[in-house]
């Protein structure tokens, strides 16, 4: 019985059995499942179509499932490589890129995390200054590409964002929460305080070091900007670049003389779809595992300290 | 008293205990070097790829060229023609200052009228769902969007959009008749409700998720309470759910009252094109092509810090206005 009138309530609590609340009830479901519907609808139409043969992409009115099934496009891409080696170049980018904001952060929060460090309010004041005010993108530019000659390397991808102030904030608090009763027996312990940080800090630490990597990898993962302003070596074009490349080539394909063996023309339109189909792939695979550690990390990230 | 075996005595007694209350460097740095080892590299990473780029700030006052002095860029700096502000002065009163601040606004008050609002309403959409299978189902599918690049998000709107083979645009063709589809891609009166659609799709699923925290948080009691009072529906969700999110709108409202110019320029460089531009110029697109492209650095830095100056000014008074309406502000 409980269970029952504990399930005719809403999440307010509300009592919701009038004819009015129904039909709001109804609208407000309807108005969910068409947002829903309208987050994978494009990526179910472009999955479609990348298998979809040049002719009917360009011919047939709008459609989601192919008449003809054809992996032209997807032996085109193969044959091509671009694609995949932009996926390799972004994995190489993406983990050793976590890999040195991880290291910074952390390095950097937990002596912050201590309120007794002398000194705490000047490096704290420091981080909040990177917050509210930079240099912006011309001196940067300048920087990497001009003085520290990192133009076409992957530094220019790793360094100038090794450390988000805001994601080295929630680790901080993180630290913050731990109890301290923790780091005084560590420390009777003889720990010192690198000893504390490896060994008690880190490994209690998971579910906001996991959180905090995810926002790193799914920033350099998704990241273009930087690539494209400082690498212009094909060979180390990341899988982002290799798209935008692509669905801009995709007008103009036609008209290069190239020779297309097999295909007679190029499957422009389902190559471009088709890499679209590749590049999102890798995120949506993964997607499962980051929403839950995401979430999490928004929710950390909420409270302020 | 001129005992001085006593004083001596008193001397060392005393000595252990101002030592603890004492607060030199000296000792911070022996008892806690690890600490002050651990800070290296985050401090060294922010003086080099933060702070070291505010000196270039100096190119703004300057008419820069990266020629000057002995060689390198910091000699450069230092070897400019200083021009106080009259780098100021020529982007006021330029052509192009006008156009940046009118399409900027553009995008940022579509942003912030629309886009701001979006999640919060869907957050107590959400809210109102009894069916949690169902509710589940749907947080899943709308946050998907938020973890694909800006530039996937580009390619799925030229595929819906492009006049050729666009999936809406063939949606349009076949009620209204062949051709007869608007040119979205390529026109500046469709620019706007493009990266405001974008925004949208991208950002409102996910960003239910604080509001949705928030919500979780709002203690049953007032609900009970509020009922007994009589309250419905609507009184519910004004009186007791509003008032429950309020601190997190007004935090989420201030940091995007303080990114009003900060458009971005990874969206917006990805969607403007030759027909376009006179639309999807802004001050973040500006700087990359003229600075970045164009290698008029002076100007281009000169705009980046007129940016960063009223963004500043933004956050601080957006801040101080909502501490002075009593709400608890971002620091």
């Amino acid at each position: 019985m409980a269970k029952i009138a504990k399930a005719d309530k809403g999440s307010n609590g509300f009592n919701h059995r009038s004819p009015g609340d129904m039909v709001v009830q109804v609208i407000l479901y309807i108005i969910t499942g068409c947002a829903a519907l309208i987050c994978v609808l494009p990526f179910l139409y472009v999955l479609g179509s990348s298998f979809a043969t040049e002719k009917e992409i360009l011919e047939r009115s709008f459609f989601i499932i192919p008449r003809t099934f054809s992996w032209n496009a997807y032996s085109y891409i193969v044959k091509d490589g671009a694609v995949f080696r932009g996926l390799r170049n972004s994995l190489l980018v993406t983990v050793v890129g976590t890999a040195i904001n991880m290291f910074v952060s952390c390095t950097m929060a937990y002596p912050l995390s201590r309120k007794y460090l002398k000194g705490r309010n000047f490096f704290m004041n420091m981080v909040i200054v990177i917050m509210l005010f930079g240099g912006g993108m011309v001196p940067s530019y300048l920087l990497v590409a001009q003085v520290l000659h990192l133009r076409n390397t992957f530094w220019a991808l790793w360094l100038p964002g090794a450390m988000s102030a805001f994601n080295m904030i929630i680790i901080k608090n993180y630290f913050q929460g731990i109890p301290d009763e923790l780091e005084e027996a560590a420390t009777i312990d003889g720990s010192n305080d690198l000893h504390t940080f490896l060994r008690v800090m880190l490994p209690l630490s998971g579910p906001v070091l996991a959180a905090v990597s995810l926002f790193y990898a799914v920033g350099h993962w998704n990241a273009y900007f930087n690539a494209m302003m400082y690498i212009n070596d094909q060979a180390k074009e990341v899988v982002q670049i290799c798209l935008r490349r692509i669905i801009m080539q995709t007008s103009n394909l036609v008209d290069q003389g190239i020779d297309w063996g097999p295909w007679g023309s190029p499957p422009t339109k389902a190559v471009r779809n088709a890499t679209t189909v590749v590049a999102t792939v890798p995120i949506l695979l993964v997607y499962p595992f980051i929403q839950k550690y995401f979430t999490a990390g928004v929710m950390v990230g909420s409270v302020k300290g | 008293m001129s005992n001085p075996t006593v004083a001596a005595a008193r001397k060392q007694k005393e000595a252990p205990v101002r030592s603890l209350t004492d607060h030199s460097w000296g000792r911070a740095l022996k008892q806690h070097y690890w600490l002050y080892i651990m800070l290296i590299p985050g401090v060294v990473w922010m003086l080099i790829f933060c702070y070291l780029p505010m000196g270039g700030l100096i190119m703004a006052f300057e008419n820069f060229n990266p020629y000057a002095g002995t060689g390198g860029i910091i000699s450069a700096l230092t070897h400019s023609q200083w021009v106080g502000f009259k780098n100021f002065q020529n982007l006021f009163t330029g052509t192009d200052f006008i156009m940046l601040l009118r399409n900027t606004l553009a995008i940022s008050f579509a942003n912030l009228l629309i886009a701001f609002p979006a999640p919060i309403i869907f957050a107590l959409i959400l809210n109102e769902l009894r069916c949690m299978w169902f509710k589940r189902t749907s947080q899943t599918l709308v946050y998907i969007p938020h973890f694909v690049s800006l530039v996937i998000v580009y390619a799925l709107t030229v595929q819906l959009f492009n006049s050729q083979d666009g999936f809406i645009i063939k949606m349009i063709e076949s009620v209204a008749g062949r051709g007869n589809a608007p040119n979205i891609m390529g026109s500046p009166s469709y620019f706007v409700p493009l990266i405001l659609g974008q925004n949208l799709w991208k950002e409102t699923g996910y960003g239910t998720i604080i509001y949705l925290a928030a919500l979780a948080g709002v203690d049953p009691q007032l609900y009970e309470a509020a009922r007994i009072d009589g309250a419905g529906r609507w009184n519910l969700m004004w009186h007791v759910t509003l008032p429950a999110i309020k601190g997190t709108i007004v935090i989420m409202l201030i940091m995007r009252v303080g990114a009003l110019l900060n458009t971005g320029y990874e969206q917006i460089f990805l969607l403007r094109n030759a027909m376009n531009a006179e639309v999807a110029e802004v001050f973040d697109t500006y700087v990359y092509l003229k600075g970045v492209s164009g290698g008029q650095y002076s100007i281009a830095t000169t705009a980046g810090l007129f940016k960063s100056v009223v963004s500043l000014i933004m956050v601080l008074g957006a801040n101080k206005i909502a501490k002075l309406l009593g709400e608890s502000g971002l620091y």
